[in-house]
């Protein structure tokens, strides 16, 4: 038989047809949607006097430019709350299921659908939002997609997509201490480049991996598109299935016994070939932060910024106006640099995992003087998990103002902006120009970094506060 | 929804050598609060493009009347990040048809191809060739080719071919989108969910 990898299986077994020299149709078990890649989607649904094919493999929920704070109030900002009242109108209309603002289950997207055991080994999600990739940790086959293609899945479930080329990413060994699922992704990034997995579908695999929880590996397949991949996916295990037992959506009874079954089959063949590889050692990893504008742009905490030796034209020209707009300079080390602003979130690090660790390492301390330190729980759930486990209390003592569930300073469509020039280190996934708002200058790190900065107030090496 | 048909277009260019422009440069995300696909042109490269105070920034080359036309070739690695269609629905609504460049990142890229934008990945020495052409002469015309699958610096005469699947080249030629395909196989796609 044919030595198959689990992405071939599991993206093999979707294809309803494939058009000669073309590519694929794609089955979509499930597709989430949020306020604001939806809309146009469904207007076009409208003019063409269609309606949405199988409602029930949708599920909605507004994340992306809901305000953090007074939840229970109507949205003050005119256009958010049109795009927010427009998800309620079409999920309405269409009999789609909605996670709205101030229900148990409301959240940033690509947590609540694990959250709820949505999410499932070997099924294929799409979401108009690049995460998506985020559910790839439990071995399904999920991506981001645009609003046309958002349109296709409410039409006919199925999007047209040829079939991307196969990475197999390794780490073996054990991670030091201090040393996140976010440092080993940070790290990888910054291996391969922001574009070096472009056009391919990244396997993450080796002991390394298999060690994490759930959560963290949720953060690595989570930042598979910051090296330009479709998405990433990590074989489902005992850690998937313990994760998922029990939860809200996941098969229960003789049902959830033939899931799991199943589950054990989605796994890459000995033998079976990829397309490109890379092997990296887990001892080899440190706490990462990056310095510049393209979440490629990595280094350890207490290394310094390359210089410009070797390059030449466009690319040196755009790597100085990176650093120009960091206000950083070639070959000088980042480490206590003085910080504005954290942020502890998104749906890379907002989940329970990230709070306690943050928790755990402010515990008894205060953050800087220098810091405003934000922390938005990437659920509902999580946020009720938090005050019942006293993280709350902990972080609130600690200086850190917690804020209610959403996209937030991620993307900083709301109110959560950096202001320009402030410099901010973050546990979200883009460091792009203006992305956690105009002018701000974004360094993207572990939580358990953020804690550091956020105690010490300038850049630092996690694992130095830790002996102290 | 169908759209434009594209053929060949001959047009002046706009160079953007940056690298890694990524979608939140082409649209920052406060723009994204629209329910109807319409005036994402204005926000194009918004914060390159404009001050805080909405003044436009001299330097950015959108703001330089020197440069105009239907293409935009950029630098490698365009369209990294948010799969956000608004970048290339503010692309289209600007007036641009066609971005060439040496790389694309994938979610841009299929973006494109579904309003009807055709993405043209060139070598990065005829990317080069290009935009030194037209910074030395912002007249130079650039003919692409979709049915030839050929792109022309009509200065010099020097081309390249391009890659592009025969499906996403014959809707791009017809006006046609995938939903149009798509809704045509409902039975195909019913008799599949049956059997799963």
């Amino acid at each position: 038989m044919e030595k198959t990898t689990l992405f071939d299986k599991v993206w093999d077994s979707h294809v309803v047809k494939s058009v000669p020299a073309g590519p694929d149709v794609f089955f979509i078990d499930k597709h989430f949607i949020h306020e604001v890649t939806s809309p146009v989607a469904f207007l076009n649904l409208e003019k063409r006097g269609i309606g949405v094919k199988y409602p029930h493999r949708t599920i909605a929920t507004p994340d992306h430019n809901v305000p953090t704070i007074d939840q229970d109030q109507t949205i003050k900002d005119k256009l958010s709350r049109m795009q927010v009242e427009k998800l309620r109108e079409n999920c309405n209309k269409y009999g789609v299921e909605l996670h709205d603002l101030g229900t148990s289950h409301h959240g940033i997207v690509h947590v609540i659908g694990p959250e709820l055991g949505v999410t499932q080994p070997g099924m294929t999600i799409v979401c108009g939002d690049s995460h998506t990739s985020t559910h790839g940790a439990f071995g399904a086959i999920a991506f981001g997609i645009g609003t046309s293609e958002v349109e296709m899945v409410f039409a006919t479930q199925c999007i047209m997509q040829s079939k991307p080329k196969k990475m197999r990413i390794s780490v073996e060994g054990e991670l030091g201490k201090g040393v996140t699922s976010k440092d080993i992704i940070l790290y990888i990034i910054s291996k391969i480049s922001a574009a070096g997995a472009t056009g391919y579908f990244v396997e993450y695999a080796g002991s390394a991996i298999q060690s994490l929880s759930m959560e963290a590996r949720m953060t690595i397949c989570n930042m598979s598109i910051e090296m330009g991949a479709r998405g990433g996916l990590i074989a489902p295990d005992q850690t998937t299935f313990d994760y998922l037992e029990g939860k809200q959506y996941a098969p229960k009874g003789e049902e959830w016994d033939k899931a799991v079954a199943y589950w054990k089959t989605l796994k890459t063949d000995e033998g079976a070939s990829f397309d490109k590889e890379y092997n990296f050692d887990a001892a080899d990893i440190e706490p990462m932060i990056t310095y510049g504008t393209n979440p490629g742009m990595g280094i350890k905490v207490v290394g310094s910024i390359p210089t410009t030796d070797g390059m030449e034209g466009s690319n040196k020209t755009s790597y100085l106006k990176s650093l120009t707009y960091m206000g950083f300079q070639p070959g000088e080390p980042v480490k206590g640099k003085q910080v504005d602003y954290v942020f502890v979130g998104s749906c890379t690090n907002g989940r329970i995992e990230d709070i306690r660790a943050v928790a755990e390492f402010v515990k008894g301390r205060k953050k800087a003087e220098n810091i405003t330190a934000w922390i938005v729980p990437g659920s509902r759930e999580v946020e009720k998990q938090a005050h019942e486990e006293g993280l709350v209390k902990i972080l609130e003592e600690a200086g850190f103002e917690l804020r209610q569930p959403g996209c937030s300073a991620c993307l900083a469509m709301n109110d959560d902006k950096i202001p320009a020039g402030k410099y901010a280190v973050s546990t979200s996934n883009r460091n792009f120009e203006g992305r956690q708002g105009p002018g701000a200058r974004t360094m993207l790190a572990s939580p358990l970094t953020v804690a550091a900065v956020a105690v010490t107030g300038k850049i630092t090496d996690p694992r130095e506060v830790f002996e102290n | 929804m169908a759209y434009d048909k594209f053929t060949v277009l001959t047009s002046t260019a706009v160079p953007l050598p940056t690298e890694n422009v990524d979608t939140d440069q082409i649209i920052p995300a406060r723009f994204l609060k629209a329910t109807e696909r319409a005036g994402f042109g204005d926000n194009l490269f918004r914060d390159w493009r404009y001050d805080v105070e909405g003044n436009p920034k001299p330097d950015f080359v959108l703001n330089d009347p020197t440069y105009s036309g239907k293409i935009l070739v950029s630098g490698k690695n365009f369209g990294s990040g948010s799969s956000r269609e608004h970048a290339v629905w503010a692309i289209y609504d600007y007036g641009f048809r066609c971005v060439v460049s040496s790389f694309f990142a994938d979610i841009f890229k299929n973006n494109c191809l579904n309003i009807g934008v055709l993405p043209v990945t060139v070598s990065p020495e005829f990317a080069d060739k290009l935009l030194s052409a037209i910074e030395a002469d912002p007249s130079t015309e650039i003919e692409v080719n979709l049915p030839e699958q050929k792109i022309t610096l009509l200065s010099t005469g020097e081309s390249e071919s391009f890659d592009i699947n025969e499906y996403k080249k014959s809707n791009m030629q017809n006006g046609f989108d995938d939903i149009d395909y798509l809704l045509n196989m409902s039975s195909e796609i019913d008799a599949f969910v049956a059997d799963r």
